[in-house]
This record gives C-alpha cells, sequence and structure tokens, in this order.
C-alpha cells in the first residue's frame, strides 16, 4: 500500500500534539501555518491548564473537574467527550512536564496549582504568566525532532485556502496559498486536520492574536463542514482596552487574590464578592462580564467615569506576583506604564474566546469524511461557556485524539485512478486561482481594513455581552452591506510578493460569512444560557435549547438545524454561582 | 498635538532596492508602532499626497511574546508592538532588521534561528507520549531559571546586537546557546548533553563569542545570556578535559 499523507493546517497546541501524535506511530506530515509555528496564537496563553490532581489535599477528583467544567458550560457540552478530557487531564500535565515545560514548583520540588474561575479548587499548573508560550515551546521541540528525523515538512507562511473534495463529498487534500509568491499550491493527503484556532478577529479587536481570523474555519464551512455553536462567545472580563487590540489580564490575577472593585459613595465596593459570595472573583468570566457592564452602563460607577473597574493585587507581596504572575504584571505595566503591584489595574470585557467552531464528532471528524477539526477550531468541550485554563488542556487532549483516528481513517481510504484525482485536483486549483485573480482586479473605492473595522464595532457593541433580537438583525443586516461593499473594494497593492492587502480582502470576505453564522445563530436562540445572555429571555430553556446549533452554508446565508446534547451522565440543574453549587452523582 | 510623521525604510523584494516613505498620521493618545502601520492600511497615502502600496510587517500576538514585529525603530532594535508612540522620539524611524534577510519592507527571513535550535538538538528526547506518571522533581531555583531561559521568543534581538554574528560567519548566537543550556538543565539523561555540548565545541560554537555582552543588554525577554554562555564555555571545558583523558 502507498505511504499515508497527513495535512495538518494550524501549529499551535493542537495541531502540534495532532501532528506528533502521527509521527509517534511512525507517519509523516505536512504542517502549514501563516506564521512560524512557535509565534502561533498559543504563545498568549497566560494562566495555566487543568487538571484535577489533588495534590492539595482539597478532594479534588477528575469527577469533580467534570461536574464544574459541564456546570460552567450551562450543560451544553455532550457530557462523555468532557468526562474523557478531564480523565486525561493527570497524564497531560505529567507529559508536559517531562517534556520539560519549567511549571512553577513547590518547595518540595513537585508541581504548583492554583486557583481559576468556576471552581474551588487549585486545579491549575502553570509555568510564571507565560503558560502557553512554555507548553508550545515544548510541544514545538519535539516537533522539530521529527522535523529533524524527516517526519515533518514545514510549510510556514503558508495560508489554507480551502480542502480538495472528489464527487462523493470526501477530502482529498487541501490548496494553499505561498504567501510570499502568492501562488496557490494543491497537496494530496489522506486527511486533513484544521487546527486552525478561535475567530477574535471578527470582533475587531479582542484579546486575541492577529492572525486568529477564522478564516480556514470558514471556509471549510463554505465547503460544506457545519459550524456549530457559533453564538457562544466568551469575553473575558478583565482585558486593557487599547488602540489594536485588548490586551488581557488574565483570571490567574484573580486566582492569585487579585480583588474586582469600584467606587461606590466614596469607598472601595468589592462587587463581585457582594453579588457572588459563594464564588467571588472566581465567578465564570460570562458572569463577571455581565457584573461589570452592570456596574458601569446601568449603575453608572465606572471608575473615573470611563468604561473601566478596578482589578487590585496591590494587597499581595510584591516578590510573591512576580514569582508567580510576572509576565501578566509586566503587560500592564509595559503597555499602561504603571505597576500593578503598587496601584490597581483598570480594566474592561473583552471578546476572548469561541466555544462553538465546526462541528465535529468524537473522534474530531467534521461531517466531511477526512477533514478533522481540533483545538478552539472545533466545538466539543466547552458548551455554552469555557472555564479558564481549560482550552489548553482541550488543544492537547483533542490533538492526541484526533492524531490516531486519522491514521485509522487513512487506513482505510480508497484512494481515486491516479487521472481521476488529478482532475479534481486541477479543478480546486483553478477555483481558487479565480478567486484570487478576481481579487487582484479590484478596482472600487472600498478600503478592506475599514470595512473590518466597521465589522469589529457591530460585532463589538451587538453580539457580545447582551444581545437583543432587533440589535442582533441590525447587524446581520449590517453583514450584508458590507459583503455587497465588499465587491467594491479597490486595491492599493497588486503586488505579487507577500502582498498581505489581497490575503487580508480574501480573510475579510470569510470573516463576514462567520460573522452572519455568529449573529443569526444568536438571533435564533432565544433564551439565556452561558456565555449567550438576552436580557429579553433572561432564562435557559432547556425544552426548546438544550441543543447543539449546526449551520450549514447556503449562497443566502446559514441555515440553522439543531441536534440534541448528550446528557446521559451529569443530571441538569440551574447553574448559580452566588451558592455553593450541589455535587451531583 | 502634532501629526505624527513616520519614516519607513521599504523594499520591494528581497533583491530590491531599499528605498524611504514617509507618512502622517493624526495624533491619538495609545498608539504603538503596530497601531501606526494599521493607520497606513487604512490610507496607503504619502506624506507628499502620492498614494503607494500599504506597509509590510510581520505581527501576531501585539503583547510582545511571539517576538514576530521585531525590527529597528529610531535606530533601536526592538518589538514594534510594545513601541509605545508617546515614549518615542519623532519623526518616529522604521527599518527591518539588518542581520536577516529582508523578505518584504520590514518582514524578515529568520529561519535560521529556527535551523539552529535544530543544530544543538533543543528537546528532550522523551520516551513517548503515553502516560508514564510526572516527570523529575526540580528545586525551585532551578525551575526559575530554566523558566528564564525558556522565554526567548525567538526574536532575534541578540543576533541583531552580537558583533560576532552575521551572514557570513558561522557563528550560531546567543539565543540557540541559551536553548541549549536550558536543555542541558532537564535531567533526561547524560548522552543529548554531550551531543549538544560537542556542537557548541565545534565550528562556529562558543569560542566564537567575544563576550561583549551586547547580546544580554537588548534582549526584552531579559534572558540570562551571558550566564547561559557562561555555564556552556564551562560545560565544553570539562568535556574537553574529559574526552582528552579518555584518549
Ligand atoms: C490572551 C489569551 C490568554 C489565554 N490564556 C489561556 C489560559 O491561561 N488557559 C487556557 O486554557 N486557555 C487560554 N487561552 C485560550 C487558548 O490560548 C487558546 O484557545 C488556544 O491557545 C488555541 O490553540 P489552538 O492550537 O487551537 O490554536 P492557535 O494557537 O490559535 O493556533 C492556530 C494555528 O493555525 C494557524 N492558522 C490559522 N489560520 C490558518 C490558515 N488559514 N492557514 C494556515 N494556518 C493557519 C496559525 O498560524 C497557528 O499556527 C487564552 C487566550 C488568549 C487570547
Ligand atoms: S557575549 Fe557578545 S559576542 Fe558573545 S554572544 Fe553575546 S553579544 Fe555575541
Ligand atoms: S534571547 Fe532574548 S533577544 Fe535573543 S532571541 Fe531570545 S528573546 Fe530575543
Ligand atoms: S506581535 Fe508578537 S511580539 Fe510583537
Amino acid at each position: 500500500m502507498a505511504e499515508q499523507r497527513h495535512l495538518v493546517v494550524g501549529g499551535g497546541l493542537a495541531g502540534l500534539m495532532t501532528t506528533i501524535k502521527i509521527c509517534e506511530a511512525g507517519g509523516k506530515v505536512d504542517l502549514f501555518s501563516v506564521v512560524p509555528v512557535k509565534r502561533s496564537h498559543s504563545v498568549c496563553a497566560q494562566g495555566g491548564i487543568n487538571a484535577a490532581v489533588n495534590w492539595k489535599g482539597e478532594g479534588d477528583s477528575p469527577a469533580a473537574h467534570f461536574d464544574d467544567t459541564i456546570y460552567g458550560g450551562d450543560f451544553l457540552a455532550n457530557q462523555p467527550p468532557v468526562k474523557a478530557m478531564c480523565d486525561a487531564g493527570a497524564a497531560i500535565i505529567f507529559l508536559l512536564d517531562r517534556m520539560g515545560v519549567p511549571f512553577n514548583r513547590t518547595p518540595e520540588g513537585l508541581l504548583d496549582f492554583r486557583r481559576f474561575g468556576g471552581t474551588k479548587h487549585h486545579r491549575t499548573a502553570f509555568a510564571g504568566a507565560t503558560t502557553g508560550q512554555q507548553m508550545l515551546y515544548a510541544l514545538d521541540e519535539q516537533v522539530r525532532r521529527y522535523e529533524a528525523q524527516g517526519q515533518v515538512r514545514k510549510f510556514e507562511t503558508w495560508e489554507f485556502l480551502g480542502a480538495i473534495l472528489d464527487d462523493g463529498g470526501v477530502c482529498r487534500g487541501l490548496t494553499a496559498l505561498d504567501l510570499r509568491n502568492m501562488k496557490v499550491e494543491t497537496f494530496v493527503g489522506d486527511t486533513v486536520a484544521l487546527a486552525t484556532g478561535g475567530p477574535g478577529i471578527v470582533f475587531g479587536r479582542s484579546t486575541n492574536s492577529v492572525v486568529n481570523t477564522g478564516t480556514a474555519a470558514s471556509a471549510a464551512y463554505q465547503q460544506g463542514a457545519f459550524y456549530a455553536n457559533g453564538e457562544f462567545i466568551q469575553v473575558h472580563p478583565t482585558a486593557i482596552p487599547g488602540e489594536d487590540k485588548h490586551r488581557l489580564i488574565s483570571e490567574s490575577v484573580r486566582g492569585e487574590g487579585g480583588r474586582m472593585w469600584t467606587v461606590r459613595d466614596g469607598k472601595p465596593w468589592y462587587f463581585l464578592e457582594e453579588m457572588y459570595p459563594a464564588y467571588g472573583n472566581l465567578v465564570p468570566r460570562d458572569i463577571a462580564s455581565r457584573a461589570v457592564f452592570k456596574v458601569v452602563f446601568e449603575m453608572g460607577l465606572g471608575v473615573d467615569g470611563e468604561n473601566a473597574v478596578y482589578l487590585d493585587v496591590t494587597h499581595k507581596d510584591p516578590e510573591e506576583l512576580t514569582r508567580r504572575l510576572g509576565g501578566v504584571l509586566e503587560i500592564y505595566e509595559k503597555f499602561k506604564g504603571a505597576d500593578p503591584r503598587q496601584v490597581p489595574m483598570k480594566v474592561f470585557p473583552a471578546m476572548h474566546y469561541s466555544m462553538g467552531g465546526l462541528w465535529v464528532d468524537y473522534d474530531h471528524m467534521t461531517n466531511i469524511p477526512g477533514l478533522f477539526a481540533v483545538g478552539e477550531v472545533d466545538y466539543q468541550y466547552h458548551g455554552a461557556n469555557r472555564l479558564g485554563a481549560n482550552s489548553l488542556l482541550s488543544c492537547l487532549f483533542g490533538g492526541m485524539i484526533a492524531g490516531p483516528k486519522m491514521l485509522a481513517y487513512a487506513k482505510g481510504v480508497k484512494r481515486a485512478a491516479a487521472d481521476a484525482a488529478n482532475a479534481i485536483v486541477e479543478r480546486e486549483r483553478r477555483r481558487q486561482e479565480d478567486v484570487y485573480e478576481r481579487i487582484y482586479r479590484m478596482e472600487g473605492t472600498e478600503n478592506a481594513y475599514a470595512l473590518w473595522r466597521e465589522l469589529g464595532e457591530w460585532m463589538t457593541q451587538h453580539v457580545t455581552v447582551e444581545r437583543y433580537n432587533k440589535a442582533l438583525k441590525r447587524t446581520d443586516d449590517k453583514i450584508v452591506e458590507l459583503k455587497d461593499r465588499w465587491r467594491r473594494i479597490g486595491l492599493n497593492d497588486r503586488g505579487r510578493w507577500l502582498n498581505q492587502e489581497v490575503s487580508f480582502v480574501k480573510q475579510l470576505w470569510n470573516m463576514l460569512e462567520l460573522a452572519r453564522v455568529i449573529t443569526l445563530g444568536a438571533l435564533a436562540r432565544d433564551e439565556s444560557r452561558g456565555a449567550h445572555f438576552k436580557p429579553e429571555f433572561p432564562e435557559r430553556d432547556d425544552a426548546r435549547f438544550l441543543k447543539t446549533t449546526k449551520a450549514r452554508w447556503t449562497s443566502d446565508g446559514p441555515t440553522l438545524s439543531y441536534e440534541d446534547v448528550d446528557v446521559s451522565m451529569i443530571k441538569l440543574r440551574a447553574r448559580k454561582y452566588d451558592v455553593d453549587k450541589s455535587v451531583s452523582a | 498635538m502634532d501629526p505624527i510623521l513616520l519614516r519607513v525604510k521599504r523594499q520591494a523584494r528581497p533583491d530590491a532596492e531599499p528605498y524611504w516613505e514617509e507618512f502622517k498620521i493624526p495624533y491619538r493618545p495609545g498608539h504603538n508602532v503596530h497601531s501606526l502601520l494599521m493607520e497606513v492600511q487604512l490610507r496607503p497615502v504619502r506624506h507628499d499626497g502620492t498614494p503607494t502600496t500599504p506597509v509590510v510587517w510581520d505581527a501576531s500576538c501585539l503583547e510582545e511574546v511571539c517576538g514576530s514585529c521585531t525590527m529597528f525603530v529610531n535606530g533601536q532594535v526592538r518589538q514594534a508592538c510594545s513601541a509605545l508612540v508617546d515614549s518615542l522620539a519623532r519623526p518616529i524611524v522604521l527599518e527591518p532588521m539588518k542581520k536577516f534577510p529582508v523578505v518584504r519592507d520590514l518582514a524578515v527571513d529568520r529561519s535560521r534561528m529556527f535551523e539552529s535550535l535544530k543544530r544543538v538538538r533543543a528537546w528532550v528526547p522523551i520516551d513517548g507520549t503515553y502516560d508514564l506518571g510526572p516527570g523529575p522533581r526540580l528545586t525551585e531555583a532551578t525551575q526559575q531559571f530554566a523558566y528564564a531561559l525558556s522565554r526567548c521568543m525567538t526574536c532575534g534581538c541578540c543576533l541583531e546586537a552580537c558583533p560576532q554574528y552575521n551572514d557570513h560567519s558561522a557563528f550560531i548566537g546567543p539565543a540557540a546557546i541559551g536553548q541549549a543550556v536550558l536543555k542541558n538543565l532537564h535531567p533526561s539523561g547524560p548522552l543529548t548533553k554531550e551531543e549538544r555540548t560537542a556542537e557548541l565545541m565545534g565550528v562556529g560554537g562558543i569560542v566564537d563569542c567575544g563576550n561583549a555582552q551586547n547580546c544580554v543588554l537588548v534582549c526584552p525577554k531579559e534572558v540570562p545570556l551571558t550566564r547561559a554562555i557562561g555555564d556552556m564555555g564551562r560545560q565544553a571545558t570539562v568535556k574537553f578535559f574529559r574526552d582528552l583523558f579518555r584518549g
């Protein structure tokens, strides 16, 4: 039999783990990424990664982690894969430890753990305050080892454009753009995995890296892959608003004892501690973001009349802060010019994470045979709201599932005869080349970057913390208008060498397609669940909406259908954080 | 406030001649070099009114942790995303890094740095990704040193500043030496340690360092490069004598 070929798109944590798993079994991988993989967005993760090892004698367990995750996600996640992920937590952290991730230590030389939101346990392992960076580097090194052995070929500064589908709708490879010479190339493979991260840039400014446009997921969606739960967008309560991006101040700051407050009647008011006595500053992110909105917009209590509240660690020992949170506090110092050890930080909520993503089965395969999705780009593990430090875990766990499943799938693949296969590949190459040739000829008056800013403002204002049906409808109309104006873009750069404007124009179209999925998914879901909050429908409605939203692309916009959620393991109950959650069986 | 004058050294292709362009950008508080370049994307028109192409540069994280956006800002090699306009002298002058091939405008090709990491085998040769239990215990002090080395984001500032590193010398440069020391710290067996040290004893290795210490001064992540170079020097000496007496 001919040798298997696997194509992995994305070199963040999820893509690298997938690659390692395939290589470890002797497979070969072509790895694609728009940036050198070592510069992927995963480096931004600050706070840590969860695993219920119970090393602090608190009675923690994978079962408790499972329950926190399902409850935190407001019961929207299918339970079996979440349970498997929580059960694997300890093994994953030990693996990273063996790879040399410099996790913080206790005086005895063991791994140290801290607290994060939505749990009562010290469950989060961390490497200073740059955990994602340290983890990404460790995986990057393992992949470099396979690269040196000839098992991995890297295509860095290449952009995935689309899957190559045969007439039976089976994925046979991919097309990618060499961002240097701007040429479309085709790659044939038995499997393709998208590990392309989240879509933060659809919201203009977010806490995400600038490469997180969601363009790859959107391309797959436009080729028939279902996009699931797109409306579930996490807004992080504590970011520093900026001209270019909103920089995150990690939840670990509250995990280490940071307190949120504003001034009321001339005195500090610790609003989270008062509103949610059981969890205080460590309520989940959706709850904290809504509380900040309430304090700032409803009560008019923003600090100094600005859209801001305080996040305060000045009561903590400065040396201890540097050792455990140095990287985060440095960001505030560098970008705001004030030392958080001395003065409270001013923060405000910002778009942060997408719980939704490409629909996958428990093997991480999309509804397109041979096309897999893993990492933030899939929808599998976080339900209606992700708990802090669970994403890094889901990226690694997902990769550990996807890699072996890709190998297994490839074994059963029947390849087409060479000339039939060639015809399909050439057809897709021409389709993609045509797209770019049309972009190169654009001579209108609109500027692509200006359209993107407009999109970001609408999405941020109407499709984040509070959602009203009227505003959602208007936002969708706006997106349709922007798609129309997209056709009237005038190109400023017609060069055929590293033309960033040309690739952005294409990405923008994909962002607009995805924006409609997010907005219309929110419009259709008349309830409040996790991060999706409609003041007009403030209650969770399990009878109608205990369901996964699945968006399917049509040329007139997404059609939505709904799929039951597997809730066979943990019984449904109301989600509240003002009192201790009752532990279920 | 006066508009901000931005001078950018541009280059269409790796083999093309560089040229300068100037842009005038309305002042707003909170700008950094990255957001100025975003303004050029919105209105790619030169200061003299001639339309031009948007400036090309690399960026990803925007919080000085990925290393992408390294360039010269007012003559200093640093990250564009953490270069705050309010703390910069004007006009603001941007140039690409000088010791790496220019791809276009401010974007350069730093793949040599990743190749160097291969040369020193900067990885832990784990037995497998299976559940083999926890890793070795580490003292807090070792962890802190390892963490400091491990924050290197392959930005290349140290190579840019090092008088020994350039495109016609074999010297591997301080960043990769730091990573070799980091991996040698790991208790994963003496064999790979020997290999790494041997690589750095050869041509382009540790002896090429002139000990000018420029590297450590420009590193934005405060990676303890001089300590690492010192440690590697000692490890190399020990290995040299051991090999000698083994015959
Ligand atoms: C500021 C911040 C802090 C965070 N902190 C934490 C934390 O403490 N704990 C936690 O659990 N989670 C955290 N998260 C979330 C977590 O970092 C991400 O969800 C996770 O890193 C995503 O990893 P990934 O592998 O899915 O994708 P990414 O790391 O985003 O990688 C995506 C990859 O795909 C590539 N790519 C994208 N599009 C294309 C294309 N079209 N063609 C080719 N390649 C492409 C990119 O180049 C990149 O290599 C944080 C997120 C942010 C924004
Ligand atoms: S000490 Fe000097 S010569 Fe040695 S690596 Fe650093 S800058 Fe280069
Ligand atoms: S050692 Fe410092 S300056 Fe050198 S590449 Fe690493 S982070 Fe950059
Ligand atoms: S964009 Fe990552 S360091 Fe500047």
